[in-house]
This record gives C-alpha cells, structure tokens and sequence, in this order.
C-alpha cells in the first residue's frame, strides 16, 4: 500500500451504555500511534469530554456532530487519504459504512485503513457471516431467518424450544428474548418482528446456560494472527457480556479447551482478513451435571461461534488493561501498514508486539448498573446491556480479585456482606438474571445451599461456586475464631478489607489496620508485565495483594497521588477522568511524579503512560492509605493527595485521609465539609453577604412539613453528600412531601436532608480556579432548560445569552468571594440562578449550589476558552501562583465562538425508567456543539444528541396544565412549518383553539386504537412534547408509556418547555452546518 | 496442612505448604509462563531433573485427565505453584492435583510467591533448588552442595526407551513408514504423524544409523528431550549419517542435535524459553507464529556448514528456531509444532515433513 499521510479517526460520540469511555481510551492510544509514524491525525467527535478531543491529541480536532454531510465536509476540507473506522465502536463503524456505501470515499479519494468494508460487512450480516462460518469448517448454531409468526412457530418447531428471538437492526437486541414455551415463543416473536424495522427476526438454537467465552484478538496485513487474552464469563449464556461478571484469563477451560477456541478465532480473523483488533465470543458446552446437552463429553466439547466484532471493543480495552497489551495503539499501527514484530512491546520496550500477553494473577470484571439511581427500572439482565460502567481488580487468585472487584463497585455501603432484608427462602433470591445475583448467590451459599444445585439453577460452574463458598467458609472462621495474626493473614490474602473483617470479626475497620500493622500484615505491590515476569518490564502498573516480594519500592523525589473517579455511572461520567488525567499531566509538566490510582479499565487514566505510576485498585480508605504508606518510603515522608478532580469518588476519601494525618493538596477536607454541610454553608454566605434561596437541613417529616411550610412551596428536597441529584425533588405541596421524604431518606444513609426555596429562573453555572488570591474564571455557561433540571442534564450555552454586564458581575463577584472565602485552592464549581430584575432593582443572583472540585464542565469550559483548568488547578495546588503564570482574578475573554453542550440518555434501554428531566440526573453522556452563532452551535448540539426536529412529519404534543401557556408559540411555530400535530385529549382542545387542526389520540391505553404509544411505535409521530403534571412521577401515569415509547423508538422526547423551544427555533436554522476545528474557532 | 519449603542454591528460601508426597526432591529450577496445560508439562520427558515452577498463580483448576499425558510418567522431579486448586471442575476431571501428585508420589509445594521466584531466576538464571516437607531450610541448603549438576547428567538416558517399539495408534491406511530416535519424544508428536498416515517405530536414543535404516524407513523424526546436547555426541554422529539420505525432522532437542551434526554449537540459555506464547519468525516467508517452546540450550547458528542456514529465529531474543538446507531434505525447529500444552499454530510442520517425504518418493505413496 502507498504510505498515507493524513488519517481521519472518527471517535465513537457521547456516553452511552454500551459505547463508553473505553473509544477514548482507544482514539486517544490511536492518535498517538498515527502521529508517531509521522502520520497527520485528523480527528472528529462530537463529545467535548475526552481526552482525544483535546486540541494536542491530533494535529486537527474536529467537536462537530457525526453525521454523513459533517464528515463530508471535513473530507473536503481536510482531504485525508486513508480513515481509520474500526476505534469508534459501532458508531465509527457505521459511519465509515455509509460514507463508503454513499460513495464519499471514492468520491474524495480517502482510502479505509486497517479491516476492510468487505471483512466488516461478513463479520456483521448474519447472512454473510453464516456463510463465512459453514467455509471455513466452524460448528454452526442452528438459526432461521424469519419474517412471520407462523415461521417463527414453525423454525422454533424444528430447532426444540428453548429458542432466542433476535429482531434484525435493532440496537442490542430491543424487542427480542427467549422462549422457553411454545406460548412465550408468539408472544416474543411477534414483539420481536414489531420493533424490527425490516419485520425480520431470527430463531436461534438457545444455548443458555453454556460457557461463555471471548478472545481479543489481533492480525496484521502480512497475516500474522495472535491472541491478546481470553475472558470467561461467570455468568452463563443468556447474560449480555457487557452486563456478565467476566474473569481473565479463563479459569475452567482446559489447555485443549483454550487451544480449541483460539484456532477458531483465529482461523474467522484469517479468514475475514483482519487488520487489526477483533473479538470473538463463543459458546462452550458446560458440564453436563450443571446443564445437560446432546454428545459425548468425552470428545472435544461442543463449541459456537456466537459474534465477531471486527473493531476494537468495550472487551479488548479491558482486555488491554488486564494484560497490558494496548490492543488499539497496535491496531492503529497496523492500520498505518506495520507488521506485529515491527511494533515494539511498549510495556517491555525490548520485546515486540507479536507474542501473546501471559498473565500470572487473575482479573475479575463486574459491571457497574445504574439501578442505584433508577430504583424502578427493570433490573432483570438479558440480552441487553444495562450497565453504564465497570470495575476491574487484579490479584493473584480468583478469590481476592473478585473481592476487591466488589469493594470497587462503590455501591453505598455495600460490601459482598449485604443482603437485601426481604431475602427470605430460596425462591425470592434473585439468583441470575439480575444485577443483584452476586449478593444473593452469595446469601444463598451462607443459608448452606446446596453449591451444585445452585449451579444448576444459575449456570455458574462449579469452580467458581466453590471458590465463592470459600468466601463463606472464611466468613464463618472470622465469626467463630479468635482473630490471630494467622487468621488475619489468610483473609487478607483471600482480599477481605479491613471493614468486612471488622464486620465478622466484630472490630472497628480502624482496629483491624491497627492489628495488622501491630501484626506486620502488608499488602505488596506486584506488576502488570504483558510477560509474567519472563522480561524486565519499563512501564508497569501495580496491583496489590498479600505476597513476599514488593516490586513497586518508592521512588523518591516530589510525587503526589491523583485519586481516579472509579466506574462510569450517572452523575459520575468520563468528565471526571478527563481531570484525572490532565492533574497526572499537569504533575508531570511541573516535575513531579504522578502516583495515579483507580479501579475502571474503560479509562484514559489507566493507560499505562498516562501517569508516572499507576495503581489499579480499588478507591476506597484501605487501598489508597496502603498505597500512600508504601509510596512513603524509609523517610517515612508521605505523598499528598489531590481528591478533586476523580468526582464524589475522590471527595469522599478526603476525610478519612486527613483523619489518617495524610496530607491533601487542594481544598482541604474542611473546605468540602463547610461547602457540604447546609448550616455552616449558610453561615458561610450570609458572613459574606451573598444570598442563597432560603431553607434548612431536617432530619424528620415534621421538620420537613415545618420548613417547606415556612418557605413556602415549591420548595427543592435533596439529601446533602449525594451524588447527580439521586433522590433529588421539586415537591409542590405537603402529600408530595409526605411521599418523596421516605425515598430522599433512604438515599441520605443518615446525613441530613436540604429542602430549599425552588426559585424558577436562569440557572447559570462557573468554575473557578484559584490559588488563595488570584481567583480566574475561564467562563460562565448559562442553561437552557430553567432550574429544576439537573444541572448535568441541562443544554448549557457558553457565553451566557441572558445576562447582561451587572449580572455577570455579580456572579464573578459573588465567585471571587465564595472562593476566597472558603480558602479553596484549585477548582470550584458553582451554580446560580439569577432571577428576572423587576425595574429598579439591582442583579437577582442566589447561590444554588458550591463544589469545591473539578464538576462534569471542566472539559466543556477547557475545549471552549482554551484555558487549561486541571493545569493551572494543580500548579496552584503545588503552591504555585497564578499570577506568575500572567493569569488575574475575572472573567476570561470570550473566544469568537458559541459553544452548546447538550445531555444524551440511554433510556432505550433501561426499560420501566421514566425518561422526564428533573432534578434527579439520568443522562450519560454529552456532545458539544460549536460554531460562530448560537443557532448554529445550538442546531449542531441538537443533531448530534439526536434531538433535532426531523424536518416534517407529525409531532406528538402531550402538555400539562402548568406548561400550557408557554406551548402557545412553538405550536404556532410547528404548524406554520406543516407538521402534522397529533395532541392527547386535554391538549387538542388547545391546539384547536388556536385555530389549527389536529387528531386527537387518546392516552388512554385501554381506550381503543391508535393510542399515543401505537402513533410513536408505527412511526405516524416522529417527535414528542410532553411535559408531565406533577413531578412525583409513577409509571403508572399515562404521561409514562408515552416517554417510554418515544425512548424506545428513540425519537426526541421534550419533557421541558424549554429545551422544546430551543429545538423548534433551532429547526428554523436548517442543517447546512460549517466545520471547522476547534483551534480555528478559538482564534477565530 | 504441612509446610515445605523451597531452597535454592543461592540460600534464597520461600516457604509454602506441602500439596504431594513428603520428603525431600532436587532440581534445576525453571518456570513456565503457560496459563493452561499443567498435566501436559508434569508429563512431558523436557523436564527431567528439573523443578518446574508455573508462573500462572492458579493450577488444577479442570482436574485431572490421564488422557492429555504426554508420557507415561511424571518427568519434573517437583512442581512449585502459588495454588493448586482446592476443587477441580471439568467435564473430564477424574481428581484434583494435589491427589494426583499424592497418587503419583510426586514432592510438590505450593502457597509460593511464585513470581518472586520467577524474577530471581530471571535475573539470576536457572539454578539448582529444593523442595523439601520434612528439613530446615539451612540443612535442605547444605544437601544441595552435593546434588550434581543439572548441565552434567545424560537426561536423555533416563527418558528414552529401553527398547524398539511401535506407536500404538497406527493409521488405519499407512502411507509412511517413520522411524524416530526417542530423547524424550512426547506421544502428541507420534499423535500427529499418524494422524498424516504415517506409522511411527519408536527407537531407543542410543540406535545407530544402520540399525535405524534396516527398518527402511520414509523419514527420521528426532524427538524432543532433556539436557544438554554437548552429552549426545554419539547420537550426533549417527545422525550426519542419516543427514541426506533420509528427509529429517527435528523437534527441540532433536533440533539442537541436528545442528550440532550439521556443524553449529549450542549454548545454555540464562533462563530458557518456557511457554506457550513465543513468537518465532520464519525468515523466508516474513511469517511470524506463536509457539510452544521448552527448551534451556539453543544452538548458535555461526558455524553451520555451508548447505545449511537458519530459516527461523526468535522474534523476542534472535536465538535460532530452526534450520534447513538447500538441498537436503531437512527440517529442524526449536519449538513444539505438536503443542499439547500450547497453540495449535504450528501443526502444518509435520504437514510440510510428509510433503518432503512425498517429493523424495516422487509424489507417490
């Protein structure tokens, strides 16, 4: 091939389950490889909140929607020659299709790098990808393709139930299940071909209960293929791999077992021509005792061959960082022409990219769901993912992975101890299926349940349900011994924590650190190698566990630790380790060792450059105190901590190391608490003299009615110390008080509970930096949505559109004493609301809300005015000053650009979770759209989170009583344009009043057809404006099924007034969008 | 539960707990990076004299199956892990490791930081050691001055066949006859060529050339072995005699003594190669493959004669991984093409083996 000279990397967009942070991890290895061969890296994506967006990554960066005629245009102006299309996940994937299938690459000359269309399109089509099986000799899984029930019934007739319905296009199996009974069989199918948009479904041979197995692996352009690693599932088939709880390597399969599944994968990579990274899934037969199947175990076990993802995956990062070989850095490399044995091992420096990794620990995998937040989603596992996030620990046996895994998760207060009380007999345990199964097998096994028969009943293998009786085993000693040093010993090195040994042994957490110092019981810090020690290694990372030798002595010299935000989860997005990974930076630059701790393999910050050190651990007191005390040394000199840029995760640890006597750099634990205890923050601002919406802190109903009563309703209720506004209301009267507390009271874990004044204005938001004196403000961003929406699933502008030179002043003063005033070093996040001035009267500005740490915007406000926050963050923290930087107090200087950062959701597949904006947040993600004007940067931010008005059609409009003032325009505006207006019953009378016509479908859902869910499932509606009545929603409300719906259908959804708006006047502006990078748009 | 430990030479000392028999077992300690195929390795005759650490923390976690044997013995004289598996789970698992080592009157230890272990040996090469259940570590350390040296026993004498035999498993329909000179052959090799229609005459190390050639065979395999080829001058006599006059296969030591007839020296390896994921690039094709490789010695390809030259070598350390010569038909690895444990990439050397019969014979059968 002709060497190419500018590369386009598409990224993979906004959050959203299923496509997380793992595609910057990948795009951002990517851009480095490319450029490292002397390659121009030409990068879109339309997520401000990466680190591969940043203007330094490639040598031009693109925050423009991904969309067909946006990519055109920056192939026109960019003319790359080759487009890298596989480190986008399936967004990337799709899009280097259809600009391929829509002739824009030829057109443009732009050659696809790495796997070709041909070899995606046969891993991808069902059809092709049979055929490509049946050449090549692999055991095909017995399937029909089927466009009726009657075929349904019949394909399932002849495979022998049970069967899996799998709908043709539809993302990750939407409307499909499994059927066990000929009666569930039509129910499913005829769901199955419902949702389907080509009416196709597939009948396949159910293999649930079977092993499930994956292999990352990898070929070049010469053909050389390897295996990066194998993972097994502990969940059985049935569970989507990306909700399984997953271990590597595999650990029941037999060398002839491995050996088999490796030539198999290998071969289809061969066979489709690969180049570069893949992944294989795969079914093995499990022992017969725990589910029965037709053959004779004693031939090689039956295998399938179940999907093949012909790109890098959410599995090959975390295969990457369980072996440390950087599967996309060595795709792109090989994009860009090179051989495996021509790309060097970057971990080893002296060994190449051809070899496989060997592993000598165990990686344990368990996702991360979001029902913590979403307490009525339905929390049944299937064949579609729910998990937004997920953690990985590293040690050396199952056992103490799997444990630290857990003590990972950060689910409150929720060791591998808990049970949930109503956990009675047997039966009401949810034992597979659910993202609550590991706790309830694990009660099941200490009410001393029959281990096989628990194995039959979830397809667990034995192995692991002997190991996780174990666990119990250990539990009962602690319970019924003496603690001895022995004893200790041996639960630490199963990797019980201090706090669930204190737990069974009946000490304080505190008193079991005592004994084991007391006792000389440390953990040692052991490599991830690619080699298992085989080669020195030049770039390790540490895992902890409780053996004889410490590889990781400390180095010396200046360091500090940067505590990582843990697994992806609402409210806690990739924003936080964009700050994670610019403090290690920022460490770096000013000389400094970076000691970077986290436990989330999807990340940038785990990458095994990004920092100086890299602990992959679990972020609580015990993992970061032992990691402190063994970076310390012989001087006994402990690092310092920086917990504000890795989100609540960070700030939480912040008082248990200052009450260890750990220094922490940044806002000190007394700022945080002042900024988080509602009586000292009052006192705070009223010491100031900047007014905050009155209210209090209660601990009871009574106070609750009291206060709300005194302040007069609607009044905001949410518990202090909680993250994304879990549990979090705007409560109307006193019954709504009376349902909502219980809920807020529960989510508190005994903390108090705010109920504040709800003022309806503009909400407007900053973050400040700050070294003690000279306080910057990069930029203020306004909502477009009014307070009462979480402030993460607001449309945010930059620069503010509303507020005029003495509101600004006043929030920059009101910033500037805040921040002096606390005595916060680095940054502060805070939000506003400033009401409309009456005349006369001087700025309306409260203060809503102060953070004293790195907030979601910081990516947002860093891309926008080219101010590097986290940089100047950490060189204040390190006692630099600002201003011998030649940075002052104030605002900065606007940049000749509109910036509009836009929420994304995943409500698709969260089923039963209501998709209404309040206070509680429930996006995933965001995109940022960027332009010289608002209407362009608001259309762009529209577009990309598929929020924008498709151009005509019908719109559904379903408006509360509360809200139908403000609707009177925009169904002027959306009448004149010619949609066709669909309303519910109450609604219509409006719009006909109006003088337009209009169907009236009832939202009744007994009340005959078509009802609203029927005109948004068959497509007669193309968007939905709903705003609901009372905010204390149940699923039980009309207003309900229609949100659900339109999530499902996935079509744009308004539940504020005020995002409607900005989308129906952004319609007007059309979409013939310009590109240009961000660069270009920050020196105008 | 009883503790044993590990001593090496050096004094280094790691305590464990006693998994097999009792008693006391001494060897060259090497470790192998394989993550799967434990009861492959505890059978196969390379390991001779050697205590054989696995660096992967987890063993006999699917049990036991005398059906994967390489061999019909125990060939390490110990196995050192961190843990061997409390509870086997397989469809094919007859019993967990610790029994059968128990079963096996095998000395093994486990409970070791194996990977500290490892690193030592890295850094400080492969030296005698230990594993001892019924010593001080200060005594077993004073026992191991007189054990002798691994590099100055003939290993092969204790894994090679007393005598003639034939692989049990012919092909139905032979189409070759091979005659094989067993250094400590591992019975997927005898597997594999029968598999390809050949029947497999299993040899004693010690056989000569004519007595190997009135057997009229299609092909000489020389098997893999333990120890250091320097010891097998007789054998690397016999085999220049057979060099050209029959197409040669020659696997690991079998390699290393091709090389050394043809010419070349060898040399002892810091630490050797042990595991599953070597890279091995064929230098005439540019192909590289992962491979199964054991061996402690490698040959030094700087004094091959002029027919021959190494056509493969070691993508990690350049070592050389195999031989061939212009016109004689040979063929010499430093890996296991017959895997077991191992990828299963390499299998198409006994394909090009019989292909080189076949052209000797004329393309006929």
């Amino acid at each position: 091939m002709t060497k190419v000279e500018n590369v386009l990397i598409i990224g993979s967009g906004p959050i959203v389950i299923g496509q997380a942070a793992e595609f910057d991890y990948a795009g951002t290895q990517a851009c480095k490889a490319i450029r490292e061969e002397g390659i121009r890296s030409i990068l879109v994506n339309s997520n401000p909140a990466t680190i591969m967006t940043d203007l330094d990554v490639a040598d031009a960066v693109y925050i423009e929607p991904l969309t067909v005629p946006v990519i055109e245009r920056i192939i026109q102006k960019e003319r790359p020659d080759g487009l890298l299309p596989t480190l986008g996940g399936q967004t990337g994937l799709n899009l280097a299709v259809e600009l391929s299938e829509a002739g824009i690459l030829e057109k443009y000359g732009v050659e696809l790098l790495g796997t070709s269309l041909e070899a995606i399109q046969r891993a991808e089509d069902r059809e092709l990808f049979r055929d490509m099986l049946e050449k090549i000799g692999e055991p095909l899984l017995q399937s029909e393709i089927c466009h009726t029930v009657a075929e349904c019934a019949a394909a399932a007739e002849e495979i022998g139930l049970p069967v899996v319905v799998r709908p043709a296009y539809t993302l990750g199996g939407s409307g499909g299940g499994m059927a066990f009974t000929m009666a569930e069989l039509l129910e499913v199918a005829e769901s199955g071909l419902a949702y389907s948009p080509i009416h196709q479904v597939l009948v396949e041979k159910n293999l649930i209960g079977w092993k499930e197995v994956e292999y990352e692996v990898m070929r070049d352009g010469a053909g050389n293929c390897i295996t990066i690693c194998n993972m097994e599932n502990i969940d059985p088939m049935g569970v989507h791999t990306g909700d399984s709880i997953v271990v590597a390597p595999s650990q029941t399969l037999s060398d002839k077992d491995y050996q088999m599944l490796r030539s198999a994968s290998l071969r289809i990579i061969d066979e489709l021509k690969i180049e570069g990274g893949c992944n294989v899934q795969l079914a093995l037969a499990p022992r017969k005792d725990v589910r029965d199947w037709d053959g004779d175990p004693d031939e090689p076990l039956p295998y399938h061959v179940i999907e093949v993802n012909p790109r890098v995956s959410r599995s090959s990062a975390l295969a990457s960082k369980a072996t440390g070989y950087p599967i996309a850095r060595v795709a792109a490399k090989i994009a860009a022409g090179k051989t495996l044995d021509e790309i060097p091992n970057a971990v080893t420096k002296r060994t190449t990219a051809a070899f496989e990794p060997a592993l000598d620990y165990c990686v344990v995998k368990i996702p991360r769901w979001p029902f913590d937040k979403f307490h009525l989603g339905d929390r049944r596992l299937g064949t579609q993912m729910k998990a937004t996030g997920e953690v990985m620990a590293i040690d050396r046996t199952f056992e103490s992975a799997f444990l630290k895994a857990v003590r990972s998760l950060e689910i409150g207060g929720r060791s591998l101890l808990w049970q949930r009380p109503e956990w009675r007999d047997l039966e009401q345990l949810p034992l597979h299926g659910h993202d609550e199964r590991l706790w309830a097998v694990m009660a099941a096994l200490r009410r001393g349940n029959d281990c096989m028969e628990l194995c039959r009943e979830t397809g667990i293998d034995p192995w692991f349900m002997d190991r996780l009786e174990g666990i119990v085993r250990m539990e009962r000693r602690l319970l019924a011994e003496p603690l001895s040093a022995d004893l200790l010993f041996e639960a630490k090195r199963m990797g019980m924590s201090d706090e669930m040994v204190g737990q069974l042994a009946d000490r304080l957490p505190e008193q079991v650190r005592e004994l084991r110092h007391e006792w000389d019981i440390h953990p040692v810090y052991k490599m991830v190698d690619t080699c298992a020690a085989e080669f020195d290694a030049l770039t390790p990372y540490f895992y902890s566990t409780y053996e004889v030798e410490n590889e990781a002595p400390p180095k010396g010299g200046e360091a500090a630790v940067v505590v990582g935000s843990g697994p992806i989860r609402i409210g806690q997005g990739i924003e936080f380790d964009y700050a994670s990974v610019h403090a290690a930076w920022a460490l770096e630059a000013s000389g400094w060792r970076s000691i970077m701790i986290n436990s989330n393999p999807e990340t940038v910050s785990t990458d095994f450059d990004t920092s100086e050190r890299l602990y992959f651990e679990p972020l609580d007191d015990e993992s970061v105190r032992d990691i402190i005390e063994n970076e310390a040394g012989t001087d006994g000199v402990m690092p310092p901590t920086i917990a504000q840029f890795g989100g609540q995760t960070a700030i939480n640890l912040a008082d248990p190391l200052r009450r260890a006597g750990l220094p922490i750099i940044g806002s000190s634990a007394d700022v945080i608490g002042t900024a988080e205890d509602r009586e000292l923050f009052e006192r705070f601002l009223q010491g100031l003299g900047v007014p905050q919406p009155p209210g209090a802190a209660i601990r009871s109903l009574e106070d609750a009615l009291k206060t709300a009563q005194t302040i007069g309703y609607p009044v905001l209720v949410r518990p202090s110390f909680v993250l994304g506004g879990r549990a979090m209301e705007i409560v109307q009267n006193a019954t709504e008080m009376v349902n909502f507390l219980a809920q807020a009271t529960e989510a508190a874990e005994g903390r108090p509970i705010l109920i504040d004044k709800y003022l309806e204005g503009r909400e407007v938001e900053v973050d400040a930096i700050s070294d003690g004196e000279t306080v910057i403000i990069p930029g203020i961003m306004e909502h477009i949505e009014r307070a009462g929406v979480h402030s993460g699933d607001s449309m945010a502008v930059y620069p503010p559109r509303h507020l005029d030179a003495e509101e600004r002043d006043t929030v920059r003063d009101y910033t500037e004493r805040i921040v002096r005033g606390l005595g916060a070093i680095g940054l502060t996040n805070i939000q506003f609301v400033v009401q409309p001035r009456k005349d006369g009267e001087g700025p309306q500005v409260f203060i809503l809300e102060v953070n004293p740490r790195a907030s979601r915007t910081v990516p947002f406000i860093s891309k926008v005015t080219g101010v590097p926050m986290v940089k100047l963050a950490v060189q204040a923290m390190m006692g630099h000053r600002l201003r011998d930087y030649g940075y002052e107090s104030g605002i900065w200087p606007e940049p000749q650009l509109v910036a509009v950062k836009a929420p994304v959701f995943s409500m698709s597949k969260l089923v039963d979770v209501d998709t209404h904006l309040g206070p509680e947040m429930k996006s995933t993600g965001e995109v940022m759209g960027v332009d010289r004007t608002f209407e362009a940067a608001l259309h762009k931010a529209l577009v990309a989170s598929n929020l924008a008005l498709p151009p005509g059609g019908g719109v559904l409009l379903s408006i509360s009583d509360l809200t139908k003032a403000e609707a009177i325009p925009l169904v002027h505006i959306l009448a004149k344009a010619g949609y066709t207006l669909y309303a519910t019953e109450g609604t219509t009378q409006m719009v006909e009043g109006l003088g337009y016509p209009v169907t009236t479908i009832t939202k009744v859902l007994s009340g005959g057809h078509p009802n609203v869910v029927d005109v948004i499932r068959d497509g007669t509606v193309a968007c939905v404006i709903n705003t609901p009545e009372g905010r204390i929603t149940g699923s039980l409300r009309d207003g309900f099924h229609i949100r659900r719906a339109a999530a499902e259908k996935r079509i744009p959804c308004f539940t504020s007034m005020d995002t409607a708006r900005a989308a129906v006047e952004a319609m007007a502006y059309g979409s013939d969008h310009d590109v240009a990078t961000l660069r270009e748009y920050l020196d105008g | 539960m009883n503790k044993a430990y590990i001593v090496l030479e050096d004094g280094t000392v790691f305590r464990g707990r006693s998994i097999g028999a009792t008693g006391q077992t001494d060897g060259e300690v090497v470790f192998n990076t394989s993550m799967t195929g434990y009861q492959e390795m505890l059978t196969d005759p390379s390991y001779a004299g050697q205590l054989l650490t696995l660096t992967y923390p987890m063993i006999g976690n699917y049990g036991m199956d005398e059906r994967v044997e390489e061999s019909a013995r125990i060939q390490p004289t110990g196995l050192i892990v961190r843990e061997a598996a409390p509870y086997a789970s397989h469809p094919r698992a007859k019993m967990t490791l610790a029994e059968f080592l128990e079963a096996k009157g095998v000395v093994a230890i486990d409970g070791v930081d194996t990977r500290a272990l490892t690193r030592r040996i890295r850094t400080h090469g492969v030296m005698l050691g230990t594993i001892t259940t019924n010593e001080e570590p200060e005594a077993a350390h004073g026992r191991l001055k007189n054990v002798p040296r691994y590099d100055d026993v003939n290993w092969v004498q204790t894994v090679t066949t007393p005598s003639r035999y034939d692989w049990e498993q012919p092909p139905a329909e032979p189409r070759y006859r091979i005659a094989l000179l067993d250094t400590g052959v591992k019975r997927n090799i005898m597997r594999s060529l029968a598999l390809r229609g050949c029947e497999v005459v299993v040899f004693p190390a010690s056989t000569s050339a004519d007595a190997l050639l009135e057997l009229n065979p299609d092909g000489v395999v020389l098997s893999p072995g333990p120890g250091d080829p320097v010891l097998l001058d007789a054998m690397v006599a016999e085999t220049q005699k057979l060099i050209g006059r029959l197409p040669m296969l020659g696997i690991c030591l079998g390699h290393q003594v091709a090389a050394r007839a043809l010419g070349a020296g060898t040399f002892k390896l810091p630490f050797g190669h042990r595991g599953g994921n070597h890279p091995v690039k064929n230098l005439d094709t540019g192909q590289v493959t992962i491979t199964a490789q054991n061996h402690g010695y490698a040959v030094d390809g700087d004094h091959l004669s002029s027919g021959a030259y190494v056509n493969r070598v070691s993508v990690n350390d350049q070592t050389v991984e195999g031989i061939a010569m212009k016109t004689e038909p040979l063929l010499t690895i430093q890996y296991h093409s017959e895997a077991s444990p191992g990828p299963l990439d390499n299998t198409g050397i006994f394909d090009q083996f019989v292909e080189m019969i076949s052209t000797m014979r004329g393309g006929q059968a």
